[in-house]
């Protein structure tokens, strides 16, 4: 692959949901989620069920990636908080290890922004932390597992997936 | 830039459709999305202009079962082909695994493709990628127009590097599913040289 893949394991994505499980409960988020840059889901917590999240995570990452662009032309390196305020439902996010964002989604009548801002930071260390490890477990290259993962798939096994398409 | 999830035993793939604008980019996305199994897909996005055309990107997240125990995932974006959304198109390719450049048979728009071709290319450098060995696959598209341009002059034009290449109409849904999953194939067999 030209770029770095990207590899989660059992370990680091405990933790990330760990954290963002706490950060819900302090912050009293509904919903928070750790995606990539690129708009892929790392790990959420909190009511998930009401939202599509595989949805929201490339339209975060769209936003995020358009205002960065913004941020380039008026000369900053880059945007490292958002906001989105609506009538009852908020959304929060911040960069985290500079290619992961933090999304919090919550209700202005249960908590208020200052206090999400307040317990997101907090949180951002210990995310950062796993991620990071996350990363560079991934570049160190190949799988922790020590065998080449996928390397018996063959043509077949691709045909099959589009059999039912 | 493939993401593997150890903890949710998932692949998950970027691909691209690239091309000039009205080449048909969002319908091959329309008729995928009509054509797949409830379970198998999510929401098709498209942030478009009032006039359809594409804004910013159409998004499709697809699921194609599992191999090895893992489940495949491919998450297709396109991108504006106006010209003026440049700034749009390159963000899009950020983490590509694979591209669609889908051309516009028509001979009037071989312009058109040309340029975007250059485009994709100088994009693709400047997210890093070396764009003569990303994965690709092309798509002669709007081959039911009668003025449609001989496939041996667009493949001379647009295909030096000699990728797998696909005839459609895609709005019939023709070549549709067969480009998908060529490129599909040629992701999936750099995930298992990776890995
Ligand atoms: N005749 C014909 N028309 C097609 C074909 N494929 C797409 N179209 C039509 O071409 C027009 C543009 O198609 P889109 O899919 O919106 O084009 P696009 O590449 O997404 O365009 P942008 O979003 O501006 O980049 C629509 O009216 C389609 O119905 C085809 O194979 N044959
Ligand atoms: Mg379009």
């Amino acid at each position: 692959m030209p770029l770095a893949d990207f590899v989660l394991y059992e370990e680091e994505y405990g933790k990330v949901e760990a954290e963002l499980t706490a950060l819900c409960r302090d912050a009293r988020i509904t919903t928070a989620a750790v995606i990539d840059k690129n708009g892929q889901i790392i790990a959420t917590a909190g009511e998930t069920r009401r939202i599509d999240a595989t949805s929201l995570a490339s339209l975060a990452a769209g936003d995020v990636a358009a205002a960065n662009g913004m941020a380039a032309l008026i000369g900053e390196t880059e945007f490292s908080v958002f906001f989105h305020e609506g009538q009852r439902d908020c959304i929060y996010m911040s960069l985290l290890a500079g290619r992961f964002i933090l999304i919090a989604i919550f209700d202005k009548k249960v908590t208020s922004l200052g206090m999400v801002r307040l317990k997101a930071n907090k949180a951002t260390e210990a995310l950062a932390s796993a991620l990071t490890s996350a990363s560079s477990k991934s570049e160190s290259g190949k799988n922790a597992v020590g065998e080449p993962l996928f390397a018996d798939i063959t043509s077949e096994d691709i045909d099959r997936l589009f059999g039912q398409t | 830039m493939s993401f593997i999830n150890f903890s949710s035993r998932e692949i998950n793939c970027k691909i691209v459709y690239y091309g000039p604008g009205l080449c048909g980019k969002t319908t091959n996305l329309q008729h995928i999305y009509g054509k797949t199994a409830a379970d198998r897909k999510g929401k098709l996005i498209s942030l478009a202009t009032e006039t359809e055309r594409t804004l910013f990107f159409d998004f499709l997240p697809l699921s194609l079962g599992a191999i090895k125990g893992f489940n495949v995932r491919f998450h297709l974006y396109t991108v504006p082909g106006q010209v003026f959304y440049a700034a749009s198109r390159k963000l899009i390719l950020k983490g590509v695994d694979g591209i669609v450049f889908t051309a516009d048979s028509q001979i009037e728009r071989m312009d058109a493709n040309l340029e975007s071709m250059d485009d994709m290319r100088l994009n693709l450098a400047a997210q890093g990628y070396d764009p003569e060995k990303i994965p690709m696959t092309i798509q002669y598209n709007k081959r039911d127009l009668p003025g449609a341009a001989p496939l041996v002059e667009m493949n001379r034009l647009l295909n030096p590097g000699g990728h797998t290449w696909y005839q459609a109409v895609a709005v019939e849904g023709v070549g549709v599913f067969e480009t998908l999953k060529d490129i599909v194939k040629k992701v999936l067999a750099e995930v298992r040289n990776s890995y």
